[in-house]
Formats: structure tokens, C-alpha cells, sequence
């Protein structure tokens, strides 16, 4: 697919934003929607819908079918071992926050340790440190280098004592664009005794994601900014560790038998899918996988870095922008300063012109101190987003720093 | 290429934004509050210093904000100087209103003075950056009482 038949995908980009063509670059904040997604939710509505997983009719057992091969369709995108080890979530923060309280109130015992980074975002630091407070879990945290890098050394210093149970961290920034090593990290947390989990949700929109590969134990992710639909987010997690959690929310769907006197569960991944599920949205991120299989990782994450590298250089050659973070191996979030002009004065000028990008703290309020920022503009690319489009940010930025001169 | 975004980013709010006069700790104040934005990350304190007639003698700030929230907080410092607790409770309340809905009321100097503000009610994301110092200055009233100086 070329990029002009990718952008035809989307509708939503042929709209204009006070005038203006809309360039897009905020997709790492949620991502915009291909026509197959749209259509499959609507197909859904018109054609087949009813609940799942508990009517004898037609209808039910097609709706079933349709949502049930999403999980098929995600085990094989994540190379997982069996579907059973897929977990539909409303996104990426109810699967963190899954994980912290089944696996980290039924599994992990007072006294160990949960290891983040310095360059999470909140929704991989509040779920622990409410683990922490509720069940007597030390919390850790590993640094970053000044090129917002994860120090690893530091990193492996702080699993040393054997303490800690699990290690949650992100597999690209969302400020940074950073990649972290998550082979060398999955291999590190496992000599010291500890399961790993990886918020996978920026990596995977431009990467292909192979849990068994990584050797994660944990793999988390959202679908609004893998071009499908809000609400249904993804826990892929090793079945022997699924069994061995307690179950997180209660409710219908997630039980064997109920009565007054006891409940049982429900075998894995069922037992944590507690109620009516986010059905239509479930079946609008099987498109939204399909889309993404039919361009190919290797075209995305190819696009992805020649993106990069051009915003890079484009980015590098206005004076007094900075981008932040210089991180080896990075994608497509850019995060940048601008002398004498604040990010949110930057933002509201790009808005004028039709760009949209991104101005704040990110959901990452320690990762900004620890930089020794109040906010940062960030930039974010998609599947559909331009050389042209990022020239026209360049352009439209050198005439954001006259207009604050 | 920015000439429509002149009703949002007016002179007097770039020059204000950028040189702030008021932008400084006061030597010596009675009272002062701290006005947070987590979402964004401004951030802004209100110093006040009240004279022996019970007026604001003097206010400042020290802000870490964009050209809209500095420059509102300078305004501010300046307009609220000479008035009364009441009297500038009372404009924070019109100032507020007028960032929500761009019309003002009362057609004083005061609220004249800060009526280049105004136009921030296009921008729905931008209004918090505008009102953020007066809800410091409310916060900083409030807590008058439990006063330090240096």
C-alpha cells in the first residue's frame, strides 16, 4: 500500500481544521480511525449485534464469533502461545491495574519489590504505588540517562538483592521516543528472579511485538492508538501466571457457578472478563490488527524511522528547539522546547495552522522533573502522517519563534 | 501567518507575558497561596502585602506558565494594587467570567485593564492558563492570616 492509498483509509484526514488541511501529529495520544474499523463497528450494529458468551440464538453465537476471533487475531499478532493467554481490558491502565491487583495482591507477598523506570507514564507508576501503600510492596525506581536512555546498570542494581517480584516498564516512551531494551531487560529481570511487564503501548503501533521473542511475561497495550477503537485495551500474559491469579473485578462472564455461599471462577482468560464486554470495540481492533497486517510491520516500522530521522534533521535546524531526549534507538515521538516561547503558546499557534500536536506533561509528571521541565510540545507520528507534513510543522515553527521573538 | 490569533495573543499580552513588572517574590508579604495546573504543568504563586489601611499595598508572583498565564498574573498584580480584599474578589469573579464568556461587566478601569484577556474565551483549552493566577489570588485571601515574610 502506498501512503497516498494508506491516507485514503482515513477519513478523518481529508477534514480541515479552521481552514486548514488537518495535519495530524498527536496519534501517540490517541490514534485517528481507518474506514475498515468504522465499518466493521457499524456492520456490527446493523447487521450482527447482540450479547456475548450467553445466548442460544443466532445472533448471540455470531457476535460471539466475531469478538472471540479478535483474541485470535491478537495471539497471533503477539505471538502468544494460545489465545487463552489473551485478556480483553478497557485499555492499557486496566490492564496495568489488573496485573497490580491480582498479580500483585495475590502473587507477589509484602516485603518484595516493583521495579518502573524514571519514564513512565502515570499509568504504569499510581497502579504500584497503590500496591505499595495497600499491601506493603517496596516501590522502585530505575533511572534514566541524560539522553533518556534506562540506565541499565543502575537498572540491574536495583534488581541485585533479589527483591524485587516484578519489573513493569514501558517499551517506548511517550515523551521521549524511546525504546527501551526489553530483550536485555526480560533477560536481566529473570536472573534475578523477577516476571516482567511491558507497556507495550506506543511500541507496538510501529513495531512488531513477539511476547515469546522478548521473553515478557506481561505484555500490555491499548487499541485507540493502534488505529482502532476507545475501550478495549489488551493484557497478554503467560498462562501459568493467569491461572495462578485471583481474579480482579467480579461479576457475570467471570464465574463457573454462583451461589449464596461461594462463587468459582470461570477458566482463564474468562475469569477476568467480569460483564458485558466493549463488544463493538472489540470488533472494530480486529480490523483495526487487520489493517495494520494488510501494510505490514515492516513497511510501518520502516516509515516510522524515515519519519524520524526527517523531523530529526528538520527539527535540528531551527534555533532555540530543542528536542528532548536523544535516545540511540527512538521512533516517532518528539518532544521539544522552544526558547522564549512556552509549549502551550506553541501548541495553540501549530492549532492555527491545522497542526495538532501535543503541549504538557504527557501523563508523566516525574519523567519532566527528572528533565527539569514543566512542559514540552510533542510531536507524534502515525501510519499516515507525512514528509510534507512534518516539513510544514518545520515551516510553521520557524514562524512561531519570530512571532515570540 | 498568525494575524487572526492577534485577538488571543494582543500586544499588551506578549509584552506582559514577556516582561513581566510583577514578576517577582515580594520582599515581604502577608499573604500568598500556590496555583497548580498538573494537567499542563504551570505553575504560579501570589504574594500579597496588605498596608495599615487594609488595602493591597502591593501583590507579585513568581510563575512558571505560558504568555497567557504570566501575562494574566502581571495584570493582575497590577490591577489589584490600592483595592480591597473585597473589591478584588469581586474582579477575580468578573475576570473569570469574562475568560469563560469574553463579555465583561461592570466597565471599570480595572476590568478595562484586562480586557485584552477577553479573547481567550475562543480557546476553551487556554482559559485555565488566564484564570490559574486568580484562583491563586482567591486561595491567597482565603488564607490570609497564616502569613510569612522574608
Amino acid at each position: 500500500m502506498t501512503l497516498a492509498e494508506i491516507r485514503a483509509q482515513f477519513p478523518i484526514l481529508s477534514e480541515t481544521v479552521r481552514g486548514k488541511p488537518l495535519v495530524f501529529l498527536d496519534s501517540a495520544a490517541s490514534a485517528q480511525k481507518p474506514r475498515v474499523v468504522i465499518d466493521a463497528m457499524v456492520h456490527a450494529m446493523e447487521h450482527q449485534y447482540a450479547n456475548v458468551h450467553r445466548g442460544l440464538h443466532w445472533m448471540s453465537e455470531r457476535t460471539t464469533d466475531a469478538y472471540e476471533a479478535t483474541r485470535d487475531s491478537i495471539a497471533r499478532l503477539l505471538n502468544a502461545n494460545s489465545r487463552e493467554e489473551i485478556v480483553f481490558t478497557n485499555n492499557s491502565t486496566g490492564a496495568i491495574n489488573l496485573v497490580a491487583h491480582s498479580y500483585g495482591r495475590g502473587v507477589l507477598k509484602p516485603g518484595q519489590a516493583v521495579l518502573i523506570s524514571a519514564m513512565e507514564h502515570h499509568s504504569n507508576i499510581v497502579p504500584w504505588q497503590m500496591l505499595r501503600d495497600s499491601h506493603g510492596i517496596e516501590l522502585r525506581v530505575a533511572p534514566i540517562t541524560d539522553a533518556g536512555e534506562l540506565d541499565m546498570a543502575a537498572f540491574e542494581a536495583l534488581l541485585a538483592d533479589g527483591k524485587v517480584g516484578l519489573v513493569a516498564i514501558t517499551h517506548m516512551s511517550n515523551v521521549l521516543g524511546t525504546y527501551t531494551p526489553a530483550g536485555r531487560i526480560a533477560a536481566l529481570a529473570h536472573e534475578y528472579g523477577a516476571k516482567v511487564l511491558f507497556d507495550g503501548s506506543q511500541a507496538i503501533v510501529h513495531r512488531k511485538i513477539d511476547v515469546q521473542a522478548l521473553d515478557a511475561d506481561f505484555y500490555v497495550f491499548t487499541g485507540h492508538k493502534l488505529y482502532g477503537p476507545t475501550g478495549i485495551g489488551v493484557l497478554w500474559a503467560r498462562r501459568e501466571l493467569l491461572e495462578q491469579m485471583p481474579p480482579f473485578l467480579g461479576g457475570g462472564d467471570m464465574i463457573a457457578s454462583v451461589s449464596f455461599e461461594r462463587s468459582t471462577w470461570a477458566e482463564v482468560p474468562h475469569k477476568f472478563e467480569a460483564g458485558t464486554p466493549a463488544i463493538l470495540e472489540t470488533i472494530g481492533l480486529n480490523a483495526a490488527i487487520g489493517f495494520m497486517e494488510s501494510v505490514g510491520y515492516d513497511a510501518i516500522a520502516a516509515h516510522e524511522a524515515a519519519l524520524t530521522d526527517h523531523a530529526l534533521a528538520r527539527l535540528s535546524t531551527i534555533e532555540g528547539l530543542t528536542v528532548v531526549g536523544r535516545a540511540q534507538d527512538r521512533g516517532g515521538v518528539i518532544s521539544f522546547t522552544m526558547q522564549g516561547a512556552h509549549a502551550h503558546d506553541v501548541a495553540t499557534l501549530l492549532d492555527r495552522q491545522g497542526i495538532a500536536v501535543r503541549a504538557g506533561q504527557h501523563c508523566a509528571e516525574p519523567l519532566m522533573r527528572r528533565l527539569g521541565l514543566d512542559s514540552t510540545a510533542r510531536a507524534s507520528f502515525g501510519i499516515y502522517t507525512t514528509q510534507d507534513e512534518i516539513d510544514l510543522l518545520a515551516g510553521t515553527l520557524l514562524r512561531v519563534r519570530e512571532f515570540f521573538a | 501567518m498568525f494575524d487572526d490569533l492577534r485577538d488571543l495573543y494582543q500586544d499588551i499580552i506578549l509584552d506582559h507575558g514577556r516582561k513581566p513588572r510583577h514578576g517577582a517574590r515580594l520582599a515581604a508579604f502577608d499573604a500568598t497561596a500556590k496555583g497548580d495546573n498538573p494537567m499542563c504543568g504551570d505553575r504560579v504563586q501570589v504574594f500579597l502585602r496588605h498596608g495599615d489601611d487594609g488595602l493591597i499595598a502591593e501583590a507579585g508572583f513568581e510563575a512558571r506558565g505560558c504568555a497567557i498565564s504570566v501575562a494574566s498574573a502581571d495584570l493582575m498584580a497590577e490591577v489589584i494594587a490600592g483595592r480591597s480584599d473585597a473589591e478584588s474578589r469581586d474582579l477575580a469573579g468578573r475576570f473569570r467570567e469574562m475568560a469563560r464568556t469574553g463579555a465583561a461587566s461592570g466597565g471599570d478601569a480595572a476590568i478595562e485593564r484586562l480586557k485584552p484577556l477577553a479573547g481567550v474565551h475562543e480557546y476553551p483549552s487556554r482559559v485555565k492558563c488566564a484564570t490559574l493566577p486568580w484562583h491563586a489570588l482567591l486561595a491567597a485571601l482565603d488564607g490570609k492570616g497564616d502569613s510569612s515574610s522574608e
